[in-house]
């Protein structure tokens, strides 16, 4: 556990705090992308470069660049009676902490070689890739793309699923508008058509 | 609880912290924006989770160096080309024999190592005693920010949507929308029964 360690996690629970206290929307996805970022460089620090890649291309770009064209298309700001302080969601959410955090105690130590979930595939990923994948230098890689390759394909089936499934949604909204002369705001006679 | 024991679990308080800060801003906020950035939060925190239990003191990410690789890729197939990798001309690992199981690894390993020149000759590293983190959870984690964008790119599609019949992404307005409707409904509903029997016995 170095300074830098301590530093980020500080920085990751400000940023959260922060994001639940903020009420401008544009400043609350930016902070997601801050997010999303700090937590990468954590995933490096904790040893899983792969990982913190994908989560910076994808967690702190991607995600950020959807978040602001859906924004684009909703407005920006939240209501103001929205975003006060609720107390029964938060003690619900203390409660919740209490339980995990009493849970953790059972937990064994972080970065402990004798950690059951180092133990459990033996011989380890790491040795059997070496004869297996004929030297692919990425134990990370060779898992995800041989040993769990149907996994990565059902990955892959999820993203089309989700891609056709958004492209549907979009395009149902544009052709109903155009069916109807478009009803900016009326909730009343799709209701009704029901 | 000695003090050791506290910072070995400091990393899963924290993520518990922003595993319930995510969790708060779900269920407490009326956005439905903001419950997505909740949402990513929350999954974020899990990712950092898993990869935490992955870690192991003193161990370096799950790559094999250059060299160790392709000595192992010599080792099982002597016909891949390595032209980008001159300089283990010298290992004679031609000969070695066909089984390259599990056991071939520290074999390869060892080879590697006494390779007079490239990675590990130059940083000294111990070849056969690196010690890898886990790349379990980074696999799995892999596959589930993967799988994390494609619900949040629906859920914000889905909302679009939303905005578009309602006209607000506030939770309590379009539940406010959907009771007036809803109470429109029945009244409609109503007046047509009592206008119906009417009709037939004429």
């Amino acid at each position: 556990m170095t300074a830098i360690d301590v530093a980020i996690l500080l920085f990751l629970a400000i940023t959260a705090v922060t994001i639940a206290r903020i009420r401008d929307l544009w400043a609350a996805v930016m902070f997601t992308g801050i997010y999303s970022f700090l937590s990468a460089s954590w995933m490096l620090l904790l040893d899983a470069p792969d990982v913190s890649f994908t989560e910076a291309a994808v967690g702190a770009g991607i995600s950020t660049v959807l978040m602001l064209s859906t924004l684009a298309l909703t407005g920006t700001t939240e209501k103001a009676s929205g975003a006060k302080f609720r107390p029964i969601p938060f003690m619900v959410v203390v409660l919740t902490g209490c339980m995990l955090i009493y849970g953790t105690l059972d937990m064994p130590q972080i970065g402990d070689p004798s950690d059951p979930i180092h133990i459990h595939p033996s011989p380890s990923f790491v040795e059997r890739t070496q004869g297996d994948m004929h030297g692919l230098p990425n134990v990370v890689t060779a898992v995800l793309g041989s040993y769990r390759g149907y996994d990565t394909l059902g990955e892959t089936t999820v993203v089309f699923t989700a891609g056709i499934a958004v492209l549907l949604i979009l395009r149902r909204g544009k052709e109903e508008d155009s069916k109807t002369g478009g009803r900016p705001g009326s909730a009343a006679a799709s209701g009704d058509n029901a | 609880m000695t003090m050791v024991q506290a910072l070995g679990l400091y990393n899963y308080w924290v993520v518990v912290f922003l595993m319930m800060t995510g969790f708060y801003i779900v269920i407490a906020r009326r956005n439905l924006i903001k419950s997505i950035l909740g949402l990513n939060i929350f999954q974020t925190s899990v990712f950092l989770l898993y990869i935490s239990m992955g870690k192991i003191d003193g161990a370096t990410a799950p790559i094999v160096p250059p060299d160790i690789a392709a000595a192992a890729a010599h080792h099982g197939d002597h016909h891949s080309d390595h032209h980008g990798h001159g300089e283990h001309a010298g290992h004679g690992v031609v000969d070695h024999g066909v089984d390259h199981g599990v056991d071939g690894a520290t074999e390869i390993a060892h080879e590697a190592a006494h390779s007079a020149t490239g990675y590990v000759a130059m940083t000294g590293i111990d070849a056969e005693n690196i010690v890898y983190s886990n790349p379990l959870p980074s696999v799995l984690m892999l596959t589930a920010i993967v799988v994390g964008i494609a619900t949040t790119a629906l859920a914000l599609a889905l909302i679009v949507r939303v905005r578009e019949d309602y006209g607000t992404v506030e939770e309590d307005e379009i539940l406010q929308i959907n009771q007036e409707e809803w109470a429109a409904g029945r009244e409609r509903a109503a007046k047509k029964k009592k206008a119906s029997p009417g009709v037939s016995a004429r």
